[in-house]
């Protein structure tokens, strides 16, 4: 179905992504902050999803955002395929909180915005893969509405069909389900597994919440706020498709806020008198 | 159809009324003439030409000052949005110059030029410029940057982002600006045609003008009507389109 040539041979080893040593330092009024220091992962070719989970103020969007090429880092780098990231591409589509979805164009306009941009690639093609994504995501039926005449639910699903349209290698996703209620993102946890399912493309998924990174998530990279590290990883290893009310999950969620829990307590134990 | 219906309904019965308050006689007609003689004005001036004549000589002033002034202030205020200097020097012209009503160029335009058609040009380029400038300046710095960070991750760099995304995501604030400045166009025009004669060619203000000299209430009264009758088409013709497309897009209004 992809419009793409076909992929070289993949060795399972190849590394899909890594990040070497980035640093990041905002200044704000109120002094420098330091977002991100330091930090350093790996994403093999074939992993699934990992999540960035972290508190506010952990840098998990910002380093979402660097390997996107929406900024740069002031140290350290980014390589995506062997390349370094120098600026936004389409080979890592992001999905954000907002659909940012343009409102002049309609639902398959929205998702051929990035395929226009393509080359190689037929008129005709474009429109076959806009229209295949968007029956993956359940919205077949919905190709001319209007964006303002989708519910919140229907407009990420709009987003994650114009992010996968162009095949990117990776698929960047920052909080894209922390807007909706609870039982529309239910049913996107299903449904995005799913879609991992047919696709397998590798997913970076940054979360606040535990819980959806366990449903969702492979590997899970837990980030600390000031100065913004990854302090801890898990692997989960949990049959798909997972469910986020089941008890396994609850039980990974438990092990996980234990450990953020146990970084937490010296900290406060000093700034009690 | 209701609402055209009822629109009509609403004209005839208006016209009758004025009908009605002439027949009483107790205005002098030469002051509150007739539907009917006015009528036979607009009628008379039809048939020989001199209608469609002002109305094209108005026309085309306006159009070509209008596209002028468009020209010109869309990107004008497309470089004054991205760049803080323009924004405090041109920027700030331009609100001071648009809060001038734009008759008050007349003077300036004619000591310029004379009477030209390009003191007219002037006049028309000087209501339009400004609006559509400020206008054009607030919709793209009120662009939500995630949309421009969207379309960065799908490819989109420079002029496709600014022909993509940048303008047509601010499209209804310049339309508004266009409306605004189409507006203060007209007003001005029709001001400096009943204020000037210019031998080059005679507007629907000469034409009102006119009317006044040679006490004509008919022809006076009949201009307006046409003069109305050509603010009303602008605002179905060239605006309604767009403020459907929007309301229908961007799902507001309603």
């Amino acid at each position: 179905m992809s419009a793409e040539p076909a992929a070289p041979a993949q060795s399972p080893e190849r590394l899909k992504l890594v990040v070497a040593g980035v640093t990041k330092v905002f200044k704000t009024g109120s002094g420098l902050v330091t977002a991100l220091e330091n930090v350093s992962l790996q994403v093999r070719e074939g992993e699934a999803i990992s999540c960035l989970v972290g508190p506010s103020g952990s840098g998990k969007s910002t380093l979402l955002n660097i390997i996107a090429g929406l900024e740069k880092p002031d140290q350290g780098e980014v390589l995506v395929d062997g390349e370094p990231v120098v600026g936004p591409g389409r080979d890592r589509m992001v999905m954000f909180q907002e659909s940012a979805l343009f409102p002049w164009l309609n639902v398959i306009e929205n998702v051929l915005f990035g395929l226009k941009l393509k080359p190689g690639v037929t008129n005709r093609q474009r429109r076959e893969v806009a229209e295949y994504y968007l029956q993956m995501v359940g919205l077949g039926r919905f190709l001319k509405a209007y964006v303002h005449e989708l519910s919140g639910g229907m407009k990420q699903r709009v987003a994650l069909a114009r992010a996968l349209a162009p095949n990117p290698s990776i698929l960047l996703m920052d909080e894209p389900f922390a807007a909706l209620d609870a039982m529309t993102r239910e049913q996107l946890y299903i449904d995005l597994q799913e879609i991992w399912q047919k696709r397998r493309k590798t997913i970076v998924f940054v979360t606040h919440n535990v819980r959806e990174a366990i449903c969702l998530g492979d590997r899970i990279m837990l980030m600390s706020p000031s100065p913004g590290r990854i302090q801890d990883q898990f692997t989960i290893a949990l049959p798909r498709p997972r469910d986020i009310n089941s008890v396994e999950v609850a039980r990974h969620a438990m092990e996980i806020t234990a450990v953020i829990r146990r970084w937490n307590q010296p900290r406060e134990g000093r700034t009690s008198p | 159809m209701r609402r055209a219906v009822r629109a009509s309904l609403f004209f005839v019965a208006f016209v009758a009324g004025w009908h009605l308050v002439v027949m009483t006689g107790r205005w002098s007609p030469v002051l509150l003439p007739s539907p009917v003689s006015v009528a036979e004005y607009l009628h008379r001036a039809f048939l020989d030409g001199t209608l469609a004549q002002a109305s094209g000589v108005t026309a085309w002033r306006l159009l070509i000052g209008y596209v002028v002034g468009l020209l010109a202030g869309l990107p004008l205020g497309m470089l004054s949005s991205r760049s803080t200097l323009l924004r405090d020097t041109v920027g700030l012209l331009a609100l001071g110059l648009q809060t001038l009503p734009s008759v008050c160029w007349v003077p300036l335009a004619l000591l310029w030029f004379g009477q030209t058609e390009s003191a007219m040009l002037f006049v028309v380029v000087m209501g339009t410029i400004w609006s559509v400038l400020i206008a054009t300046e607030g919709g793209v710095r009120s662009v939500p940057p995630i949309y421009i960070r969207a379309a960065r991750t799908m490819g989109s760099r420079g002029l496709h982002t600014w022909v993509r995304v940048i303008l047509p995501a601010s499209l209804p604030f310049i339309v508004s600006g266009m409306k605004q400045g189409w507006a203060f166009a007209w007003r001005s025009l029709m001001a400096a045609e009943i204020y000037v004669t210019i031998l080059t060619g005679f507007g629907l203000g000469h034409l009102l003008h006119y009317g006044r000299e040679l006490n004509a209430m008919d022809q006076v009264i009949g201009i307006i009507l046409v003069i109305v009758a050509i603010g009303l088409a602008a605002d179905k013709i060239l605006f309604s389109p767009w403020e459907r497309f929007f309301h229908r897009r961007w799902g507001t209004g309603k």
